[in-house]
């Protein structure tokens, strides 16, 4: 860790009761997030990648605190986020935001954007009523709203147009931190150019430090500098962008890279076809979660989880495969 | 109306250069896009001015009884011909309309700030407050509500309360029988709010309590409220009618419509005398059916999901 | 292509909805074919007009649009064909696969009941060979233990399994042409990618055609043999997935491939469109296109461009840049 660091997630865990069955006494859980453990430098952008069911969206509800964890902490700039009070917490807030995936169910249909926009400003006591009009202007303008939009609804607006507002309600404060789950995911090809811009360059006007959750593995790779790859709640791969995407060492990761559909028909690809589906994550695989998918899986795999090591500077991976290379060099 | 909070801030602060759309206004058009509703809101109107204003123009006002004119039968002087205490029936239809009508939204009004002051406290806060309310609205609603009209009815003819108080006590009852229904609505919509994203943003920003009741989620339930609450003026004047017929709610001399049709209760009134209780028939159920289109239009016009979506 | 007679056949296709705001023209006036054993992509942003398409060539329009033009399927005129005709083509000839597998089965009718009906319903056979045909298919979109399967309820079954159930049904009367709107969308990453190899391996297998709506660019230059572009309900290019990939010619078409990151390419800032696209009521005389394009001229804001081809190829593009005489002015 050469720069300091803004977000620690230390070993965290998150489980949820699965169905309770009557006459049996010991519950099932499910774990969403099983022991994953990274930490977000300032003024980076930390990828978290996965498909459906990897956690990916748990870890970053989780690290604003809105909601419980099971097990492990969370250390931002020093202080342990699930042990401050409320009125810590609620200071807090206004340093790290959320930007959520779907532009139209996070906004109020009800409310003017000038006032969803004003409204944290106010009720922080960062703004008075005489100046908080300017800062939301000048909010909107940065994030590419034109200010005459100021008295409109939600629903008046398009997608994209949506997402900025999601992002400019983020910014007002002029937070630290900011975790973007999924932000242009449900965003067309030419609007997504835009805002993934328009997050570069807040970043570079106001050095926020990112943890950008997605599953699109170009944005990722686009947008970050580190990236960590989920797998049924478990940490597969971590590393530099440069690591990950011209050295994958996990099978997970490259099948997942093999996957992505480029756009250039001269280059249609042999894909490493993953089998089978993802596996029920109330009843995982035992030992490495991802056996059963696996097309190297050996006879390890299935009974004992591979450790999480550190390869080369900066490249983590947990796999059996990547071990036993390494004692036959 | 809904967003009266923000308002503060709109009209302070923001600019007013730029025309401003207003969510209502959008209701209205949509509103005003409908046939049937508008016509629900003309017939209720009209129902209003008779009932209110009517009486002013009846040379029967003051009038008492009169033996004299006994069951008259409709003519030129009594248009609707009189009753068998030689009233005019109807001068007395508006008189009743005044109490049926102050009956219905004056329980409607009660039941919707009980149910609704409650619905949102359970909804929001959840836990014990929640299931102090669920459960009282549940023990409500497994006793059926008509007779248990009848046996508050028939305690307080035990208690001979005075007919002027009746009314309101009329009120009070339809509202303690409507409410839980009314809470349960708006309990399950506060729920499914809280889960929407624009409410966890709230969490996101630090806001204050009172701010997301206040500006997030009443502003949202306001429309279902209004909704809600115009229909549930239908069924209170149906149920104060019921009531009356029975002699149990609104007792004479108060007319009221219910009590009217109770006036023909032999069958020499019913086969020979249909003017009344046609009348009152006739009034319930128009003003039943005009209270209904208006609310099926007010809810189609008032989609709070709105377009765009 | 050779000159054979197209399978479908669109001609001057109009659909239009009549809104609060007026009239509109969702799809407006657009042409294409497609021959036997090809995959046509029609690839677009949202409100592009591509899906109103696919639904104007299944019939399945509401109540509040009308329809012009003709679109011929092997011979037949769907437009004109009774509600009962067409449905006897729908699901038989023709058939179609839907983004969300999901609510695109019904939740109270076991899997094996679903493929079943479709057949009773288009085929005269018995219910035992019905059966024994489902198995089968269940069987081709790569599913084992299809005993199990066709017991199951679509709940019991992942988003990966229910799209192969989906593509299954579809199957099951040996339609000559497919319609797949946005079918691996919903999809993770890893499932997309077995999908799609699964569409392109029947597609040889049966020699059915097969008209694929996506907004996905990868997508598309994985499975297309030709494209068409379409923008603000119009088609604004045409072409082989090669031309249309290695020499795009209008400039939404070449916006949209330098828009998105791609795998590998890594670029300081993504090129964006500006804009968005404009609301289909009352739009003037005009290429739809000009606000947003960077080449725009005076022409394009009067006169709808025409799609035509300017060599020899079928490479057809709706463009004013491309037109000599107005070059020369």
């Amino acid at each position: 860790m050469t720069q300091e660091a803004i977000i620690q997630v230390n070993q965290l865990e998150k489980k949820y009761k699965a169905k309770e069955k009557m006459f049996r006494k010991n519950t099932e859980y499910i774990k969403a997030v099983d022991n994953v453990s990274f930490h977000i430098e300032q003024g980076e952008t930390f990828g978290l990648v996965g498909e459906s069911g990897s956690g990916k969206s748990t870890i970053g509800k989780s690290i604003l605190r809105l909601q419980s964890i099971s097990n492990g902490e969370i250390i931002y700039n020093g202080k342990n986020v699930f042990q401050l009070d409320k009125k810590e917490m609620r200071h807090l807030r206004t340093k790290m935001q959320f930007v959520f995936q779907d532009p139209f169910s996070s906004l109020n249909p009800r409310l003017r954007i000038g006032d969803a926009l004003a409204e944290p400003l106010l009720d922080h006591g960062l703004a008075t009523k005489k100046n908080v009009k300017e800062k939301v202007m000048e909010t909107m303008e940065v994030c590419g709203l034109p200010t005459y939009h100021i008295n409109k609804f939600p629903h008046e607006f398009s997608g994209g147009q949506r997402q900025r507002i999601g992002i400019a309600r983020a910014m007002i404060m002029d937070p630290e931190f900011i975790v973007a789950d999924e932000p242009v995911s449900a965003l067309d090809v030419s609007i997504q150019a835009q805002i993934i811009n328009l997050f570069q360059e807040l970043q570079e006007e106001r050095n926020l430090s990112y943890l950008f959750i997605s599953h699109d593995l170009s944005v990722v790779e686009h947008l970050c500098s580190r990236i960590g790859v989920l797998y049924l709640g478990t940490m597969m791969e971590l590393a530099s962008r440069d690591q990950l995407y011209e050295n994958p060492l996990h099978p997970y990761t490259k099948a997942l890279l093999s996957a992505v559909p480029i756009p250039d028909p001269t280059k249609r690809r042999e894909r490493i076809l993953l089998k089978g589906d993802l596996p029920n994550p109330a009843s995982p695989p035992s030992g490495c979660k991802f056996h059963t998918r696996c097309p190297f899986a050996m006879d390890i795999c299935r009974r004992v989880t591979p450790e999480f090591k550190e390869r080369e500077p900066g490249h983590f991976v947990a796999c059996h495969l990547v071990d036993k290379d390494e004692t036959n060099t | 109306m809904s967003y009266s909070n923000n308002e503060v801030i709109q009209t302070d602060h923001i600019t007013k250069t730029v025309q401003r759309s207003s969510l209502w206004k959008e209701v209205m058009k949509r509103f005003f896009k409908r046939k049937m509703a508008i016509a629900g809101l003309i017939i209720l109107l009209l129902v209003f001015l008779f009932s209110f204003i009517g009486p002013f123009f009846s040379p029967y006002m003051t009038a008492g009884t009169n033996p004299q004119e006994i069951h008259q039968a409709p003519s030129l002087s009594h248009w609707l011909g009189t009753d068998h205490l030689g009233r005019d029936v109807l001068t007395r239809l508006m008189l009743a309309g005044r109490i049926s009508l102050t009956v219905g939204i004056g329980a409607m009004l009660l039941a919707v700030t009980i149910g609704g002051i409650l619905g949102i406290l359970a909804g929001y806060y959840g836990g014990l407050i929640d299931q102090i309310v669920m459960r009282i609205a549940d023990i409500l609603m497994t006793l059926p509500g008509l007779p248990l009209l009848f046996i508050m009815a028939a305690i307080m003819s035990e208690w001979q309360v005075p007919a002027e108080q009746r009314l309101y006590i009329v009120m009070i009852m339809l509202s303690l029988v409507n409410w839980p229904s009314l809470a349960r609505l708006i309990r399950s919509q506060v729920l499914s709010l809280r889960e929407r994203e624009f409410m966890v943003a709230t969490e996101v920003l630090g806001l204050r309590d009172k701010r997301k009741v206040l500006n997030h989620l009443l502003p949202n339930v306001v429309p279902l409220l209004i909704v809600t609450a115009t229909l549930s003026v239908g069924g209170a004047i149906l149920s104060e009618s019921v009531l009356s017929f029975f002699g149990l709610g609104v007792v004479p001399p108060t007319a009221s419509w219910g009590n009217m049709i109770n006036t023909a209760n032999t069958l020499i009134d019913f086969t020979n005398r249909p003017w009344l209780w046609i009348p009152p028939g006739v009034a319930i159920f128009v003003t039943v059916i005009a209270v209904n289109l208006l609310g099926d239009g007010l809810r189609d016009s008032i989609d709070p999901n709105m377009k765009g979506r | 292509m050779t000159q054979q007679k197209p399978l479908l056949s669109v001609n001057h296709l109009k659909t239009y909805f009549q809104s609060d705001d007026g009239l509109v023209k969702a799809v407006d006036g657009i042409n294409f074919d497609v021959y036997q054993g090809e995959t046509v992509c029609i690839v677009g942003e949202s409100g592009c007009g591509k899906s109103v398409t696919a639904m104007s060539i299944m019939g399945l329009l509401p109540d509040s649009s009308t329809i012009q033009g003709s679109i011929n399927l092997d011979g037949e005129e769907l437009t004109k064909l009774s509600k009962g005709n067409m449905r006897r083509i729908r699901g038989n000839k023709l058939s179609m696969i839907f983004q969300e597998p999901m609510t695109s089965l019904n939740p109270v009718m076991t899997i094996g009941e679903q493929i079943t009906e479709v057949l009773l319903e288009h085929q005269v056979i018995s219910k035992k060979q019905a059966i024994k045909k489902s198995l089968e298919l269940i069987k081709l979109v790569g599913i084992g233990r299809g005993e199990q399967i066709i017991k199951s309820y679509p709940h019991q079954l992942s988003g990966g399994m229910l799209q192969r159930v989906m593509i299954a049904i579809a199957l099951a009367c040996d339609p000559k042409m497919l319609i797949a709107d946005e079918p691996t969308t919903a999809l993770d990453v890893t499932i997309q990618a077995q999908v799609l190899n699964l569409l392109q391996d029947l597609k040889e297998e049966t020699n059915m055609s097969m008209l694929l709506i996506t907004h996905d660019l990868g997508v598309v230059a994985e499975v297309a043999d030709r494209v068409v572009v379409m923008y603000a309900g119009k088609v604004v290019e045409q072409g082989t997935v090669e031309e249309i990939f290695t020499d795009p010619k209008h400039p939404y078409t070449r916006g949209l491939l330098q828009a998105k990151p791609v795998l590998g390419s890594r670029k300081k800032r993504l090129y964006t469109i500006p804009g968005q696209v404009p609301k289909l009521v009352d739009l003037k005389p005009s290429c739809y296109f000009a606000d947003r394009c960077e080449h725009c001229m005076e022409i394009c804001t009067q006169q709808t461009p025409e799609l035509k081809c300017n060599d020899n190829s079928e490479h057809k593009v709706a463009c004013w840049l491309y037109e000599k005489e107005v070059v020369h002015q």
